[in-house]
């Protein structure tokens, strides 16, 4: 029995399995952090992940290209991007609650809409999806070749961004701007750093990537739309970003333990332990608390959460 | 000489006030023109609409004898502006190459180059003798070093005109003598400086040519050799400056603080204080003086049960305390005013009367029954807006509509008006006027007459000077000494601030 | 860490939080009538489905107030913590375990008096609110993790053990579905009015908002607790044991929003099924901020809410708008009563501008 769950969790199945489900987590949390860095709190990722999902369901599904797809879903969610940005850094709104409408409205557009686009349809639907995309040579490497690289093209893009945030925040000017941002923005602006505009944008940048993390939960294999799809995934992308002390490896390790946790509990329930399926359900969650206690003291930019107005006295 | 730089009329309004009116004045090129005036008197905003951080509400600016429109602080540097603010703008968290090269443009470079950056650096370091390591991070620098990393980031933006905003504030004299050196090499090569201050001794030391300004507005200008520090003072505050304060009407009395060996580590796990020792007596106003941060807010919190200490003992009225809480420190009847009054003194959104019983309102008869009792409070906040001299439209005006000096008597009224045995001031007149300050150093006076034990921590030595009895100097988290003040100079306690203990005053310590 | 800029959001000035809210919700209804109109619906007649459905009948406004009652003592618990400056957004896991306390009390056959099972109920799910409630404000209090993360962690952990619990431990013996027995008659909150579904717990809501009220407005407690959420230093500074305080700002948040899922329990649904509600944390937030953290202000905008939810079901049975729509509509009130504070300084900034 023991043994036999043993070989489970040790296969390359469920390897394979984790870094499809750690995609989205990825993906949201390579996004976010750019915002958070940047100075702005975006809670508003699961709002934004679940309108991307929405929408890339709708675009595959009505144009029956899954590009599209993507496309509908970067767009959609970065019109709640561009909401939050606007609402955070030009109005000085509070960024939490700013991003809990951003949170309700995404649950009762997406219920809305897809009940209006497909009030006749009776049964499930599906779209066109990505298919796994096998890397030439690399897909032959023992056990890695299987886990990695035989993915989806969402994995892909997901791997690519955590070094390429690494570079663009650490070796990059741009990058230099969004953390000063973040740390300091009264000494970034005297050094000519546009703030305000250098947030906005990290913000936007968030929610596109966010989208595409939505688009990664509808149409990368299950190709079908649930209500509430994101189920609290862009929750978790915020708490692995805050794991990862706001460090691109660090937040995309976060995210990774995530996939496992998520291939874990979907493993252990078809091993048909008896042990209630809540238990496994749970497991992201109680890791989450694990990790909040090991990450120990907490650590985030010094101006995360506080707007910032230029040309205006203290 | 030619005029570098040229303000006319520049009127900057915020929301509520008019800091800056119709103002006026000209730079010449390689000269130091000092900006004076009180706290509050409008200079740091001025600066910061010629430096891009403010824009002006009306008026002009010329460069270099052609008008400009400055609309940011990227702009203010292509234009050879740079401003050293008084709180550094530096980001503690990036590296001084980093920091240098923040915000600076060249088209076509996406990739930072660091390494290029720091070569620069180290060259520009050596060329002024900072001994600056490119490569440390911000936060680890001491803040003398922190001052040079400003200096070195606008000489890297090829600034002619640099701007100092109250710069001796942070440093020890001796450090400051270094800083009148490196304003002097830097008017040699042409460029042409500004000096923000309300120090006369700073003006006399540094300027060429002074203009004062007063609540806002322009007051006059004049050449150093001019005048004296007599006329300046007069032309900065409005009126004749006599600090006259009543003569001592008590002797010193019994011990009220006895602090032996007190050692204290952060949060970080570094040592902020280092065994120190001193006896508080009642009647008598013991001074701290040093730099800040050499570990001023680490003892007046350890002392009022705000931060824990590891070693060491703490006496009050004859009883040990150890591992206080707050409560307990105010049932100690230990007063304390805060270094920062607006993070850690008042609470800004709450209404003058009710600031007033921040504490209080565990008594009779701010509260019954658990339940506040408003009309006492109420009444309690009039009484002392009239005895502090509290300038506001009522009790119910929220502290934070306050200025600086009716925040700080808010506070003073708070804490004196417990009848403390003893009173804990951490930098009392920061920023205040001179009226303010007068007013809030007579109250000291006035509670060491009263036979209250106070216990005075300033960065001001001119302050201690003025009012402490005894004086001890603060170091890298321990006293350098501890001196009479009928037995020293500001030369001793100079030294000392520094770190450095001369042999010859050696024997006189303790 | 993040700095709450909530408390200086608001004027003193009543009348102006009320305008504030009433303008945000003026501009929800505005938009959501566009996006209505998107949908080739007329949206005045939409609305005026809504309304009708929500007020239009003595039946309607009682099934209005039916679904008033849990959002808007949810919308206490969000006030009641966010005073001492914590952000509570887990209403719903706490929601959760004060419906489970009322159930497990509620569904033991008891030989008591209605009123003494009721207490017991009400306690049960005081003391397991309370409880699940500890858990971030301790950790939040002592260790510094930041509470809106934790919270939101919790909420889909209690709604999970709540699955569990309706799957094992308390499910129906010999039922299909997953819920528990029904509690007894004695556990049952009453009506106010025979004959209809309007219960007790309405009373209940309206004297906790009072407390509640009283708490901040006289109680020197409520004036310390607002302290610490207002600069949690300076209290601190003055002698309060801000850790502790915290911590019990947010128990007695869970214990509120606990009564919250027992009241829904004893007075609607009558035994604990699973997903009987879902995201009233966030509804409790809604209200709490278009209440301008006023507790007698939450009787209104949870009035609104409830009202609009109620509505919502009817314009959909009439005219096929989802009732969906709700969210979007409370969700553009909460956005532009949050954005509304910082129009003047966006005007100022572009008239500088040109």
């Amino acid at each position: 029995m023991l043994k036999e769950f043993l070989n489970l969790v040790f296969s390359t199945a469920f390897l394979t399995a984790s870094i499809t489900y750690s995609t989205p987590f990825i993906l949201a949390a390579m996004g976010g952090i750019v915002s958070e860095r940047s100075g702005v709190l975006n809670l508003g990722l699961e709002g934004m992940m679940l309108t991307g999902a929405l929408f890339a369901f709708v675009g595959s599904y009505f144009t029956g290209s899954p590009v599209i797809g993507v496309l509908f879903a970067v767009g959609a969610s970065m019109v709640l991007g561009v909401a939050h940005a606007i609402a955070c850094v030009e109005f000085g709104a509070n960024q939490v609650i700013s991003a809990v409408a951003i949170n309700i409205f995404a649950v009762g557009l997406t219920s809305a809409l897809f009940k209006s686009f497909f009030q006749n349809e009776t049964g499930q639907l599906f779209s066109p999806g990505f298919e796994k995309i096998q890397i030439p040579i690399l897909k032959d490497i023992p056990v890695l070749g299987n886990a990695v690289f035989s993915q989806n093209i969402f994995t892909y893009i997901a791997i690519i961004l955590v070094p390429l945030t690494y570079i663009v925040f650490y070796k990059t000017k741009i990058g230099l701007k969004i953390r000063a941002s973040g740390e300091y923005p009264k000494a970034a602006n005297t050094m000519g750093v546009k703030v305000q505009k250098v947030r906005i944008l990290s913000v936007i940048y968030s929610s596109a990537i966010a989208g595409i993390a939505g688009a990664a939960l509808s149409i990368a294999g299950i190709n079908t739309f649930i209500e509430n799809i994101s189920a609290g995934r862009g929750f978790i992308a915020f708490a692995c970003i805050i794991f990862g002390k706001f460090n691109p490896i660090g937040t995309a390790i976060a995210a990774l333990m995530f996939g496992l946790a998520d291939g874990l509990q979907i493993r252990i329930q078809s091993t048909g332990l008896p042990i209630p399926y809540q238990l496994p359900l749970m497991l992201p969650y109680l890791l989450a608390f694990v990790m909040l206690f090991l990450s120990g003291k907490n650590f985030s930019p010094q101006s995360w959460g506080v707007p910032y107005f230029a040309n205006e006295e203290e | 000489m030619s005029d570098v730089l040229v303000l006319e009329k520049i009127t900057k309004k915020f929301a509520k006030v008019t800091a800056n009116k119709d103002i006026s004045m000209n730079l010449q090129k390689g000269e130091v023109l000092a900006l004076l005036g009180e706290n509050g008197a409008g200079k740091t905003t001025l600066m910061n609409c010629v430096c891009g951080l403010y824009k002006p509400t009306s008026g002009k600016i010329y460069v270099n004898g052609t008008e400009v429109e400055i609309h940011g602080c990227e702009n203010a540097t292509k234009l050879g502006i740079g401003m050293i603010h008084q709180h550094f703008m530096l980001v503690p968290e990036l590296s001084v190459a980093e920091n240098v090269i923040l915000g600076i443009n060249r088209p076509k470079d996406f990739f930072l180059k660091i390494g290029e950056v720091e070569s620069e650096v180290q060259k520009l370091s050596e060329l002024y003798n900072f001994g600056i390591d490119p490569k440390a991070l911000v936060k680890n620098l001491p803040i003398g070093m922190q001052q040079r990393v400003e200096i070195i980031k606008t000489l890297y933006r090829k600034a002619d005109i640099i701007i100092l905003d109250e710069a001796t504030a942070v440093l020890t004299p001796s450090e400051a003598r270094e800083l009148y050196g490196i304003v002097k090499k830097l008017t040699k090569e042409g460029k042409s400086i500004v000096i923000i201050t309300h120090k006369l001794e700073e003006v006399m030391e540094m300027a060429d040519r002074i203009v004062v300004l007063r609540d806002g507005k322009y007051i006059g200008s004049t050449l150093k050799k001019d005048t004296n520090v007599k006329e300046l003072a007069t032309m900065m505050v409005g009126r004749e400056v006599l600090f006259n304060f009543k003569e001592r009407t008590n002797s010193i009395g019994d011990i009220r603080l006895q602090v032996e060996g007190l050692t204290l580590y952060n949060e970080f796990a570094v040592k902020k204080l280092d065994n120190i020792s001193f006896n508080l007596h009642a009647g008598e106003i013991f001074g701290v003086a040093g730099v800040d941060g050499n570990g001023q807010i680490e003892l007046s919190e350890a002392l009022t049960g705000m931060m824990d200490y590891q070693e060491g003992k703490i006496i009050i009225n004859g009883k040990e305390k150890r591992k206080f809480s707050t409560m307990e420190s105010y049932s100690n009847n230990v007063s304390h005013i805060p270094q920062d009054r607006q993070a850690t003194g008042l609470i800004m959104e709450r209404s003058i009367a009710k600031n007033l019983v921040l504490a209080d309102y565990r008594k009779l008869p701010f509260s019954k029954n658990g339940l506040m009792q408003e009309t006492a409070v109420k009444e309690h906040g009039q009484k002392m807006i009239n005895e502090y001299r509290i300038k506001a439209a009522g009790e119910e005006i929220a502290v934070k509509e306050l200025s600086g000096g009716n925040k700080q008597k808010v506070i003073l009224a708070r804490e004196i008006d417990r009848k403390p045995d003893i009173l804990i001031a951490v930098q009392p007149t920061r920023g205040l006027d001179i009226g303010a300050t007068e007013f809030v150093r007579q109250k000291l006076l006035d509670e060491r007459n009263r036979g209250v034990g106070v216990l005075l921590i300033s960065t001001e030595l001119e302050e201690i000077l003025q009012i402490a009895d005894r004086i001890a100097v603060l170091f890298k988290g321990s006293f350098m000494g501890i001196l009479d003040k009928k037995c020293t100079d500001i030369g001793e306690i100079g030294m000392l601030m520094a770190g450095v203990k001369n042999a010859h005053y050696e024997g006189e310590l303790q | 860490m993040i700095k709450a800029n909530i408390m200086g959001l608001f004027g003193k000035d009543y009348s102006r939080k009320l305008m504030l809210s009433i303008l945000g919700i003026l501009l929800g209804l505005f938009f959501g009538g566009v996006i209505i109109f998107l949908q080739g619906v007329n949206p005045l007649y939409a609305y005026y489905y809504l309304i009708n459905g929500a007020v239009g009948s003595s039946q309607a406004i009682i099934s209005s107030i039916l679904k008033t009652i849990p959002l808007g003592i949810v919308g206490l618990a969000v006030i009641f913590a966010y005073k001492a400056g914590i952000f509570n957004i887990g209403g719903e896991g706490q929601f959760y375990l004060g419906s489970i306390g009322a159930t497990i009390v509620g569904t033991i056959p008891l030989p008591i008096s209605q009123v003494a099972h009721v207490i017991l109920c009400l306690l049960a799910a005081i003391i397991f609110g309370g409880f699940f409630a500890a858990i971030p404000g301790y950790l939040k209090a002592y260790r510094g993790f930041n509470e809106i993360i934790t919270t939101m962690l919790l909420n889909y952990i209690a709604i999970l053990f709540t699955s569990y619990l309706l799957q094992g431990p308390l499910r129906e013996p010999g039922t299909y579905y997953n819920r528990s027995s029904s509690l007894q008659p004695t556990a049952l909150l009453s009506p106010i009015i025979t004959g209809t579904r309007l219960h007790f717990g309405l009373i209940i809501f309206l004297v906790l908002a009072i407390i509640i009220y009283f708490v901040f407005k006289k109680s020197t407690l409520g004036f310390r607790l607002e302290n610490v959420g207002m600069n949690k230093r300076a209290a601190f500074y003055a002698g309060e044991n801000t850790k502790r305080l915290m911590l019990l700002a947010m128990c007695v948040s869970g214990a509120i929003a606990g009564i919250a899922g027992a009241v829904e329990i004893m007075g609607v649904n009558g035994a604990l099924v699973e997903n009987f509600v879902v995201g009233i944390g966030y509804d409790g937030i809604a209200v709490a901020l278009l209440a301008s953290l006023n507790p007698l202000g939450a009787i209104l905008s949870a009035f609104f809410f409830g009202a609009l939810r109620n509505g919502a079901n009817s314009m959909q049975i009439s005219i096929g708008i989802s009732s969906a729509f709700v969210y979007i509509i409370q969700a553009l009130a909460v956005f532009f009563v949050v954005l509304i504070p910082g129009v003047p300084r966006f005007i100022r900034k572009y008239k500088g501008v040109k």
